[in-house]
């Protein structure tokens, strides 16, 4: 832009009414509240990785079958709805309400199917024994890592979906614009990348890979 | 975009409750915070005081007290759980109520806004929630006090296990320390919130002309500042979640296996403590600098305004701030010099840790220079401004000594450290926001505080904390042990009770001559002469509009900035300031 070039000499005044850095403010906000996030989930993950080096014996009991068969499916999920949230934001700019709605809606779907396939893959666990508190294949805190982190992302997906819902039914009262729609896209595809980092480090490294 | 682009301007608030309460307008807020600030830093001040009369005449009964804290002064004594009990609270509402929430939440969000010629900021309603999220945590943190069992004693830093253990641990490691999570999480949220209101205020809404060279230093300080609370409060966060999972949830992150407490048998495996350090530090210096930058911001601006100068070497100042921000996240390991480093990493952190000294001194000798050959106005906000800087420099040249291991290792948990930071940090960042407020008074309540009162303030708090903060660094040389609450019992501590006594005393005048200042201002508030416009002769963007200024700052009116932020005594000009607003000068570069 040559608003910035402008801002950077600070010879000249910007034209004046323009943004300089022409993002608005809704964007920008999201952006700096993504890298706090990003911040958080760093810590929950530093923390996970600090004490599994300083445990010598972390138990790696996760099979093929079925654990990582439905990480995977849980994985395939969470990126369908990105695809769906990129249709939507691309609806949004064409200013195709209609469709804008229906594919938020489909983006809300598949976080709700995340959410469910996780919650069952949680009872799954719980139902072996796994807790917070312990699980029959060593160190308490593997259980308490796992859930730890899974639920903070789980926790993330939830607020996702009711963000998702709120936006579509502000496009349906026509009181959102196309930004509303990115801006929140820039959350959900955010939530999806933590997953990124959450299914190789708590999933794939717990495999056992057998004798 | 194009109504973000061109943010309407909220309309004035008409009810009492939307004008004064639950207000949008960042004056407001910013009122509100200073408020919050102000009955935090007397209860913190008098959490003090209690602690200070225990550490001088530890024997001594005081039966009226028993009447107020029946369990802590049970037969009129302070019992040392109490002892631990105020030392927490005190450090936790100081550092988190006081020296985070006035500077940045109070001068930041009434005058960040206006320095920049906005009219209000980016998110008001985020604003709104930010200030009422603080008071919430605030009101957690102050119950913390009326559970069962009383406040906790892990002190601020909540060192784990202590911390995560429960009561089996102590009094007031129930509820109490729950509460204190809590309270903190709750304070994250809320800084992190109006943290990324800040940075988008100051990217987004300048007003035209106003390129990030002419921003005040003020501006600068609590943009950085706000990218430090943006980076280090959602780490906090994050442990403060770990820590209340290790309370109610039954994980162990934080406790070790095979843990005896009080001849309990901890059932836990395999945690860290030495993982909350970690944590809870890379929070914890980046809020050091959180306190202390605005602080840097405020001198900078009285000292031009007073000497009737620029500010020497503006760009020099913005890269030093900047370079002491990120040279924060970097360091935290020298909190942890004896916790078990390896020597290697220690050394390291070291390093990093002696690197912010040249950034420091960078400000330190632009703030002379300033000074030097200036026509110096010593007013009260001026006094302060000075005096910050002699704070600063004697509590930052002590950061030279702790930041060196193997001096570290000699000197830590003693009272070097506790003299060396309520300094700095302390101290240095009370003296940043008390000449704030004598210097924005004016602009905030449109009347003048007096300034002979003032000056006596100034006197009798420059000389009182002298006299508290440099006995204790001896007496940290001399062995004297931090957070013991009674030193008597140790034949080594036992010669330097009359220090002891001395501060005790230091601290009650110097805590009678805060009453002064309430005095002060609340005279000021509603019998202070009437201010005018710019009663300083000062030349940033808040003092073109009135005192107080109108509902949307700028009574509607269109700015255009043609001049840095310090233009003091400019050859050719009419007078010697130049507002940002004037026009440009005939002859000028």
């Amino acid at each position: 832009m040559a608003d910035a070039r402008v801002e950077n000499t600070g010879l000249q005044l910007w034209g004046g009414g323009t943004l300089p850095y022409s993002v608005s403010h809704i964007k920008l906000g999201m952006w700096l509240f993504i890298v706090s996030d990003a911040l958080t989930f760093s810590a929950l993950l530093f923390g996970y990785s600090y004490v599994r080096i300083a445990t010598p014996d972390w138990p790696t009991p996760f099979h093929f079958w079925p654990t990582i068969v439905f990480a995977t499916l849980m994985t395939a999920v969470l990126l369908s709805s990105s695809l769906t949230m990129v249709l939507a934001v691309n609806a949004a700019q064409r200013g195709d309400r209609k469709w804008t709605i229906r594919w938020i809606l489909w983006t809300a779907f598949f976080g709700t199917a995340f959410i469910v396939l996780h919650g069952l893959e949680w009872m799954g666990l719980i139902n072996q024994g796994m807790t917070l508190s312990g699980n029959p294949w060593g160190t308490p805190l593997f259980g308490a890592t796992f859930f730890g982190i899974t639920g903070m992302h789980m926790f993330h997906v939830f607020t996702g979906v009711v963000y998702l819902l709120a936006i579509a039914g502000g496009v349906a009262r026509k009181r959102f614009h196309s930004e509303h729609v990115e801006v929140c896209g820039l959350y959900w595809h955010f939530v999806d990348l933590v997953w990124m980092f959450v299914f190789p480090l708590v999933y794939l490294l717990s495999v056992d890979m057998g004798a | 975009m194009s109504d973000s682009a061109h943010p309407v301007v909220h309309p004035a608030p008409t009810t009492f409750i939307r004008k004064w309460v639950f207000s949008t307008d960042h004056k407001i807020i910013g009122i509100q915070y200073y408020f919050l600030a102000l009955i935090a830093v007397f209860t913190g001040l008098a959490l003090s005081v209690l602690m200070r009369l225990r550490l001088a005449w530890p024997a001594e009964s005081w039966p009226w007290l028993e009447k107020i804290f029946p369990l802590g002064f049970e037969g009129g004594v302070m019992s040392p759980e109490f002892y631990l009990a105020m030392l927490t609270m005190h450090g936790t509402i100081m550092v988190f109520f006081v020296l985070t929430t006035a500077p940045q939440g109070g001068f930041g969000n009434y005058f960040l806004p206006i320095q920049i010629g906005a009219h209000d900021m980016a998110f008001p309603v985020l604003n709104m929630l930010s200030f009422w999220v603080t008071f919430l945590s605030m009101g957690v943190m102050f119950a913390a006090f009326f559970v069962a069992g009383g406040a906790p004693i892990s002190g601020w830093t909540a060192y784990a296990p202590l911390s995560a253990l429960g009561e089996v641990a102590g009094p007031g490691l129930g509820s109490g320390q729950d509460l204190w999570i809590i309270s903190i999480a709750l304070f994250c949220v809320a800084s992190l919130l109006g943290a990324l209101n800040f940075i988008t205020t100051v990217l987004n809404m300048r007003a035209k002309g106003m390129s990030l060279m002419k921003m005040p230093l003020t501006v600068w300080t609590w943009f950085t500042t706000a990218i430090l609370a943006l980076l280090s409060f959602p780490v906090l966060l994050a442990a403060g979640i770990l820590l209340l999972l290790d309370r109610i949830g039954g994980t162990s992150f934080f406790i070790p296996a095979g843990l005896v407490v009080s001849d309990t048998v901890i059932e836990s495996s395999g945690g860290s403590p030495i993982l909350w350090q970690h944590l809870f530090w890379f929070f914890g210096h980046p809020e050091v600098y959180i306190a202390i930058l605005p602080g840097m911001g405020v001198t900078s601006q009285l000292l031009a305004t007073f000497a009737r100068k620029p500010v020497f070497g503006y760009h020099a100042m913005v890269v030093a701030i900047f370079a002491i921000g990120m040279l924060g996240f970097f360091v935290w390991g020298h909190h942890m010099f004896v916790s078990g480093l390896s020597p290697f990493s220690a050394l390291v952190f070291s390093i990093l840790t002696l690197a912010i000294g040249v950034p420091s001194a960078i400000k330190t000798f632009n703030w002379l220079g300033t000074l030097w050959g200036g026509k110096i106005r010593l007013t009260t906000a001026m006094l302060f401004a000075i005096g910050f800087v002699s704070l600063f420099v004697s509590g930052g040249i002590t950061g030279l000594f702790l930041g060196q291991t193997s001096v570290d290792v000699q000197l830590h948990d003693t009272y070097f450290p506790v003299a060396h930071f309520h300094m700095i940090m302390g101290v240095a960042a009370i003296f940043g926001i008390l000449g704030a407020t004598y210097y924005w008074f004016p602009k905030m309540f449109g009347r003048m505080l007096h300034e002979g009162l003032g000056k006596l303030h100034f006197w009798l708090t420059f000389a009182g904390v002298n006299a508290i903060f440099i006995p204790m660094h001896l007496m940290g040389i001399m062995g004297q042990l931090r957070r013991y609450a009674e030193s008597t019992e140790f034949k080594f501590m036992e010669p330097l009770q009359p220090y002891q006594e001395f501060v005790t005393i230091a601290v009650f005048v110097t805590a009678a001559a805060q009453l002064l200042f309430l005095v002060n201002f609340f005279w000021g508030m509603f019998k202070g002469k009437k201010a005018t416009e710019n009663p300083w002769e000062a030349t940033t963007l808040e003092w073109i509009t009135a005192s107080p200024p109108p509902h949307d700052n700028f009574g509607g009116r269109e700015l255009v900035v043609h001049h840095g932020a310090y233009e003091y005594g400019v050859p050719g000009a009419p007078r010697d300031y130049v507002m940002q607003t004037d026009p440009p000068l005939e002859s000028g570069k």
